[in-house]
């Protein structure tokens, strides 16, 4: 078996195949829902009702994504580069951390002031996270992939000490979790009376930005050519670690900003579950977007929904929700083998 | 003689070789025929015949309805311009492509499309042009490789070793069968991959562009080996864009254009010109060098060493560039030229000594340090270093300067303006591709060459690196990028050609450097030494290589 390059394929080939991804994850997990004794027609039709079958379910599911598209695009601009950020998951609670430091009453200021300030105070504190593994790398070529994957223990285990002691809410009957932040530093709901809040908004905005950042500028020229060939890239001119730096920074501080996202729009204070995995979770997405900022927007309501959608369809099949899991996973390893087709033939022998 | 000659005897019935067969002539000992084989007894049959190939990548028709013949015992010479679809049909020929009409039947045997194996099979052996040896074996482990399980090549040692040797004896091909090859020379590695070829029993052997790295002794030694090979019945196709090579080592030229074949001419009754003249459609004038206006040093490297890259390193090398001066550096490949090139391209620094430009030292050297001090490079790699395969050709062609006004402000790049740019380097240098948006990976070695030339020479550059500029490009690219280099030169920039083509920078330099073991050798001016005299520096004073292959 061999592969050969095709020429670049069309765009309805590079829309159609996501599709096909989906349509063979669906093939595949129907296998395993027959195993559990539900029949998967009934099962996947529950789930998309449960993603987006009502008002309820739809807000739900965005309200999902939305921490999901921040890492997804934290993911995606490090990926372009080659930079193989793991840690978006740190990043996220360092996010959530400075979000309740600055909005817990710290700061008496005006909600049009207090938020824009604790965003940027959040988003540094994230690029600076992962400065620290960029600079390692470029410097003494460690492994980033080892060093953001340890981080994420390590800034687990400091946020846990932090709210059992300097960060404890003193009224939170021993729990281990935070104050509250002030009124004005959350973020307003988007519709009264639902829970999804203007995080949403300002994570499609963001993946707009970073769409134009990485088409348009200098930068994502940079981004991109490092990517795709450093040796070449530095012929040119262009300065290979300082790219990597910036790189760095503009993925952790969007990783950064999910968790201020989940602390200010949704949960209202930091705790140890602030984040089930969406610094992980943000790898699928990314890699089912193709690295595509825009596609992250599509790919983070895509996963957000199935989770959504599976807590709803366990609870009336009586299939366990751990099919969210599978079904992610699998779509994830089937995009990852419509790309390999998009790009290549396939000569048997 | 060799046993695989009592097979080419055998296949004038057209009989394949059976596994078994091929197993037992490994063990050199028991058939080793005397008589040489008579050669027109058995050319009844051609060893080749392509009737009506067509491939079409796309839109691009890479080979259009090729047929042609390759009789036993002859040499035919494949001449083309870059893109002219010769790597395609050899690649259909050795199964890595299947055509999309058309049959190969290979001594009379129609070939199976898509099979490299069943190529191997019929007995057709390919040489890269970039070698596929291992270099942490050895000679005799890297020939037997994959001709036997690796339990029979421990026990059949001693058979290989005398069968090597055999080969070796018979077609002048000298090399240890013990020596690592990491430490042959590149002529000698050359060498091994033809001996790889023979003992695998090919009948039909192909060479890519063989002499692009080998000195002019070694180049004669090779020729030398091509005329015996075909004595004893064996059948050539050579690829080459030198017609001076194809004039004295083939027996028929055949010309592709555009994926056709445009000329089948016996090379006794052509000349150069003729065949120039047939591969670019019209005649090719060679260039004409105007007398030499030198100008003030511009360039100067002083007492600079450099780690190894590639080869040897820097070893206290000075040299100067003037403005109006082309200067060649000769060598034979890994002796410090991959380093000197590397170094003014602005990758690498010096360890020691010093840059200066126009007489200023520069301390922080870079490339973009060289690209602000008006240095063009055009890189001797440009599938690692010269391009960026994935991106697009604009993305491509505005990488040296897609931060200068023209192509960025503020922190946005004007893509249109990249765009334009784009399409006037497709245009003025006329480069086949699809599209600016096309990935550069799509386009073939000359058409990108073409680009990362345009690209270079595009602001005015004073100082010009021009670093194995037209290796791998057709007669009418060539001329092209010799004249864009005089034209420069005449325009007062100080030129650094580095070519292993001594004909190139015979034709080119003011004057001539030849580069040997990370040192330089001094200068002479233009017809100053002898082609024989540049040869032997080129091979060290002590000559230890240059003797080995002559």
């Amino acid at each position: 078996m061999r592969l050969e390059p095709k020429l670049a394929p069309s765009l309805a080939v590079t829309l159609l195949f996501p599709l096909a991804a989906i349509a063979t994850t669906l093939v595949l997990t129907s296998m395993l829902v027959l195993v559990a004794g539900a029949s998967p027609l009934s099962v996947f039709y529950l789930v998309a009702k449960g993603a987006a079958g009502s008002q309820f379910a739809l807000m739900e599911t965005l309200t999902r994504a939305t921490p999901l598209i921040f890492t997804g695009l934290a993911i995606a601009v490090a990926f372009r580069a080659k930079l193989w950020n793991i840690g978006a998951e740190a990043q996220l609670y360092i996010g959530g951390v400075v979000t309740v430091v600055l909005g817990t009453g710290t700061l008496p200021l005006p909600s049009v002031v207090l938020i824009p300030v604790i965003m940027v105070a959040v988003m540094a504190a994230g690029a600076l996270l992962l400065l620290g593994p960029a600079v390692l790398k470029t410097r003494f070529g460690v492994d980033e992939v080892v060093t953001t994957l340890l981080l994420n223990f390590i800034v687990l285990l400091f946020v846990s000490m932090l709210l059992e002691g300097v960060l404890k809410d003193p009224m939170g009957l021993g729990w281990p979790q935070s104050q509250k932040v002030i009124a004005e530093a959350q973020l307003p709901r988007l519709i009264q009376g639902k829970r999804l809040h203007y995080g949403f908004a300002i994570a499609l905005v963001s993946a707009v930005l970073v769409w134009v950042v990485m088409k348009r500028t200098v930068l994502g020229y940079e981004m991109r050519a490092v990517g795709h060939n450093p040796e070449g890239a530095r012929f040119v001119g262009i300065l290979v670690n300082r790219t990597l730096m910036k790189t760095a920074l503009l993925s952790g501080g969007l990783a950064a900003l999910a968790g201020f996202s989940e602390v200010s729009g949704l949960k209202g204070n930091l705790t140890l579950d602030l984040s089930p995995g969406y610094g992980y979770t943000g790898i699928v997405v990314a890699m089912l977007a193709i690295l595509n900022p825009l596609g992250v927007i599509a790919s983070a309501i895509f996963v957000a929904g199935i989770f959504v959608g599976a807590d709803a369809m366990s609870r009336a099949a009586k299939v366990p929700s751990y099919i969210a899991d599978v079904m992610v996973a699998t779509s994830l390893l089937s995009m990852v083998v419509a790309i390999l087709l998009a790009r290549f033939r396939i000569r048997w022998r | 003689m060799l046993p695989f000659m009592g097979e080419v005897g055998n296949l004038a019935g057209g009989d394949n070789p059976s596994p078994e067969a091929t197993t037992l002539s490994l063990d050199g000992k028991e058939s080793l025929p005397t008589s040489p084989l008579p050669v027109t007894a058995v050319s009844s049959k051609p060893a080749l015949r392509l009737s009506g190939i067509s491939k079409r990548f796309g839109p691009l028709r890479a080979n259009e309805a090729i047929s042609f013949e390759l009789k036993r015992g002859e040499i035919i010479a494949l001449l083309g311009e870059n893109g002219a679809g010769k790597t395609t049909l050899m690649n259909i020929l050795f199964g890595h492509y299947v055509a999309d009409e058309g049959t190969v039947e290979a001594f009379g045997k129609p070939l199976p499309p898509g099979d490299p194996r069943a190529a191997l099979d019929a007995g057709i052996g390919m040489v890269h042009q970039h070698f596929t040896l291992a270099d942490n074996m050895t000679v005799q482990e890297n020939i037997a490789l994959g001709t036997q399980s690796l339990w029979r090549m421990r026990l059949d040692r001693a058979a290989a070793r005398r069968r090597i040797e055999q080969l070796s004896a018979d077609f002048g091909l000298a090399v240890e069968p013990a020596a690592t090859v990491s430490t042959l020379s590149v002529g000698e590695r050359q060498r091994v991959e033809i001996l790889k070829a023979l003992y695998r029993e090919a009948r039909l052997l192909i060479l890519d562009e063989p002499t692009a790295v080998l000195t002019p002794a070694e180049t004669d030694a090779l020729f030398r080996t091509l005329k015996l090979l075909v004595a004893k019945g064996l059948s050539i196709i050579f690829i080459s864009h030198k017609l001076h090579e194809v004039m004295s080592v083939s027996d028929r030229v055949l010309v592709l254009r555009s994926g056709r074949l445009v000329g089948e001419r016996e090379t006794g009754s052509t000349d150069r010109k003729e065949l120039a003249a047939l591969m670019v459609g019209q005649e090719v004038k060679p260039a004409e060098v105007n007398p030499v206006k030198r100008g003030a040093p511009l360039l100067a490297l002083e007492r600079v060493s450099t780690t190894p890259y590639n080869g040897a390193g820097l070893d206290q090398v000075s040299l100067t560039l003037t403005a109006g001066e082309i200067t060649g550096l000769a060598g034979v490949a890994g002796n410090g030229q991959a380093g000197l090139a590397a170094l003014i391209a602005g990758i690498r620094r010096p360890t020691t000594g010093s840059i200066s430009i126009a007489g200023r030292e520069v301390a922080d050297w870079s490339p973009r340090a060289a690209l602000a001090h008006g240095v063009a490079r055009i890189p001797e790699d440009r599938h690692a270093i010269g391009s960026i395969g994935d991106m697009s050709v604009t993305e491509n062609v505005i990488g040296e300067r897609y931060r200068s006004p023209r192509f960025s402000r503020m922190g946005f790049l004007n893509w249109r303006a990249a765009r334009g740019f784009a399409e006037k380097l497709i245009t003025d240098y006329e480069v086949k591709c699809p599209s600016p948006e096309a990935r550069m990976r799509l386009l073939s070695g000359g058409n990108m060459q073409k680009l990362i030339l345009g690209r270079a020479l595009d602001p005015d550059p004073t100082v010009i690196l021009a670093s194995q500029p037209t290796r791998g490009l057709d007669v009418g690219a060539v001329a092209y990028v010799h004249r864009m280099l005089l034209e420069a030169r005449d325009r007062g920039a100080a030129i650094l050609l580095i070519s292993e083509d001594l004909e190139e920078v015979l034709a080119l330099s003011d004057r001539v450097i030849v580069m040997s073991k990370g040192r330089l050798s001094t200068p002479s001016s233009r017809g100053e030494r002898s082609i024989r005299q540049l040869g032997e520096l080129m091979a060290g004073h002590d000559g230890e290589r240059g003797d080995h292959a002559a």
